[in-house]
């Protein structure tokens, strides 16, 4: 009698078996469909570097550059700018650029190989928005003591002229330096940083 | 009915006989409280707004093209060249709002009547989950018009995801399915937006009612009326849902349309809240729009956001901050633990603290839809911190705070007593 009770314990093997099996073939049959959303070949083609001339570039001037469809900045910094980044080490966050959001060669004061040329990724660290230069004449729009940067519209965050994020507002790190190298003195490449890859 | 008819019907209902038997349980027998009050129109309106949504959205899909070079144009014809186009977008773009007003009342409904008490949790969860298919419907939903809007309002989205630690930025690119957000990116919102979500809201809204109608309806008097039957087995304070709700449905939804149809005609962009006007600008990658901020039915959400500071130089905080206060929605039926459901036999506790969260709510919406220094700064002795970023801050820990010490208060409150039946 009780043994009519009792599961079947070769039925139960076997249901538990089928449900394995059937579960790894439904795990399996997702990969396609996840694997389908990273970038396609075409995607990751359209990514390549982007070669930019610099010599047309005057002092005070912003060039915009797409780079794998963000706004890549390439600034040339004039003397008073370049002097507004040393009154600035006070008021930003990570005056220092300890985090690593360049690479080595651009781990230096003005964030940048050569000085007066900025090379930046101009993309809020906050939440993606492209920030806007706001010179240091803009003092009754920023408050009296901005010595000119860049200005997030979309959440108020804050930048000096090497792209460095104040204290106190949104966005948490300095604006992202991308991989570049200069091929000649009037030309770099942006997205690679080494010659001739 | 003619004897044909008569026999018709006998000829389908011995073939098939759940369909007579679904409408008896679910209409002409279902048993609802007789006294449902005002607040009870906006759970059949939400399924009205649904059924308006599917069908004017059916047929934008007839002219809308979901590729990032046609995109844009394609909605401008629909609105100047489709015959009778613009009116089926209007209807579409202010049935997304009318959907969230009408579903944030639904819920103040349950919050009013405790609707989400015992044996109730059930139904409330599946309400939830849907008020989440309904943000990513508008959220995937509003990428497709490729607008700048559009465009950098699904950017800002797109990388809260980015700021998960450790596999952020992948699990943005995945989400992309490109570097930014581009034509791989509008495809498959499209997809999801006109196929994936309808599903899951249509399931789930199967499922809320299911379970709606195997425990019955709350009332404004939180009495289970159940409790009491006649010699029949049909409660004493029931009435059939058929006729008696459907009528009463109707009367709400002709008004529900006049005031639907007044906007659809004379504001359909509402000022800039149902359509923002950076939206009739075709996207564009390389430029920012001065002002972000998304349709007003996010902007409590957007507020919490943006009141949490970055921690650790990653502004996750803020990211977990809004997740959790949607989230969070999920616990109500436990965190309340008054022994009484509606609001009219509570006492002051929880009649304030429901005041403090509506106006709380209210007012991070509109702080939502304006910049952070919109109210300026306060002076050097509060370190000239932004006012509005202020009160936001304050709203959101009024925000938690209603949940966090909910059980608290309701346990605490004096109530009343409850009557054994409906009052009139």
């Amino acid at each position: 009698m009780s043994d009519a009770k009792k599961p079947d314990k070769t039925r139960r093997n076997l249901i538990v078996a089928t449900a394995a099996v059937g579960g790894a073939a439904g795990a399996g049959a997702a990969v396609p469909f996840v694997a389908s959303w990273f970038p396609s070949e075409r995607a990751k083609a359209a990514g390549a570097p982007i070669e930019v001339d610099i010599s047309t570039l005057v002092p005070g001037e912003l060039g915009i550059y797409e780079w794998r469809g963000k706004p890549v900045w390439v600034f040339r910094r004039d003397k008073g700018m370049l002097e507004s980044i040393r009154k600035d080490d006070s008021r930003v966050a990570d005056p220092n650029s300890e985090i690593p959001q360049q690479p080595p060669y651009a781990k230096n004061e003005y964030r940048a190989i050569k000085e007066d040329i900025m090379v930046v990724v101009g993309v809020c660290t906050h939440l993606g928005c492209s920030p806007k230069e706001k010179s240091a004449e803009a003092k009754a729009e920023m408050g009296a003591d901005w010595q000119g940067g860049f200005y997030c519209p979309c959440h108020g965050s804050k930048f000096d002229y090497a792209g460095r994020v104040y204290k106190g507002v949104p966005a948490p790190t300095n604006l992202e330096v991308p991989p570049y190298t200069y091929l000649s003195e009037s030309k770099i490449l942006i997205g690679d940083d080494k010659k001739g890859a | 009915m003619s004897t044909k008819l008569m026999a018709l019907w006998a000829w389908f209902d011995a073939r098939m006989p759940s369909v007579a038997q679904e409408y008896k349980k679910h209409l002409s027998e279902y048993y609802a409280p007789k006294n449902f009050n005002f607040w009870y129109y906006f759970g059949s309106l939400a399924m009205f707004v649904l059924v308006i949504q599917i069908i004017s959205g059916i047929w934008l899909t007839m002219s809308y093209k979901p590729d990032a070079a046609l995109a844009f144009g394609s909605v401008e014809y629909i609105m100047r060249d489709v015959p009778g186009g613009w009116i089926i977008r209007y209807i579409h773009s202010t049935g997304a709002s009318a959907f969230f007003l009408v579903v944030y009342l639904h819920m103040f409904r349950a919050m009013l009547y405790g609707s989400y008490k015992t044996p109730r949790e059930l139904i409330w969860i599946f309400g939830v989950l849907i008020y989440f298919c309904l943000m990513g419907e508008a959220f995937f939903g509003y990428l497709l018009p490729w607008g700048q809007m559009s465009y950098w309002g699904a950017q800002v989205i797109v990388n809260l995801f980015g700021t998960v630690p450790f596999i952020g930025p992948d699990l943005a690119v995945w989400i992309r399915g490109d570097y930014v957000v581009s034509d791989a990116t509008l495809n498959r919102f499209f997809a999801l937006h006109v196929i994936a979500l309808p599903l899951a809201l249509l399931g789930l809204v199967v499922v809320h009612l299911l379970a709606l109608h195997d425990v019955g309806s709350n009332n404004p008097d939180g009495v289970e009326i159940k409790k009491l039957k006649d010699a029949n087995g049909k409660p004493l304070d029931g009435i059939p849902f058929h006729p008696y709700y459907t009528v009463k449905d109707i009367v709400g939804a002709v008004f529900f349309l006049a005031v639907f149809c007044t906007i659809l005609f004379f504001a359909p962009e509402m000022g800039g809240y149902f359509l923002e006007y950076n939206n009739f600008v075709p996207a564009d990658p390389l430029v920012t729009p001065a002002h972000i901020a998304p349709v007003w039915y996010f902007t409590p959400y957007y507020s919490i956001l943006r009141a949490v500071p970055p921690l650790f130089y990653s502004q996750f905080p803020g990211v977990l901050a809004m997740g959790l206060a949607v989230v969070v929605l999920f616990f109500l039926p436990w965190l309340d633990r008054s022994p009484v459901k509606s609001i009219r036999y509570r006492g002051p506790y929880y009649k304030i603290a429901l005041g403090v969260f509506v106006v709380t709510f209210l007012v991070l919406g509109y702080l939502g839809t304006v910049p952070t220094n919109a109210w300026g700064q306060f002076g050097p002795w509060l370190g000239e911190a932004e006012r509005a970023t202020v009160v936001a801050r304050i709203g959101t820990v009024l925000y938690f705070l209603f949940f966090i010490l909910m059980p608290w208060y309701t346990a605490r409150d004096s109530v009343k007593p409850v009557p054994e039946r409906v009052t009139s």
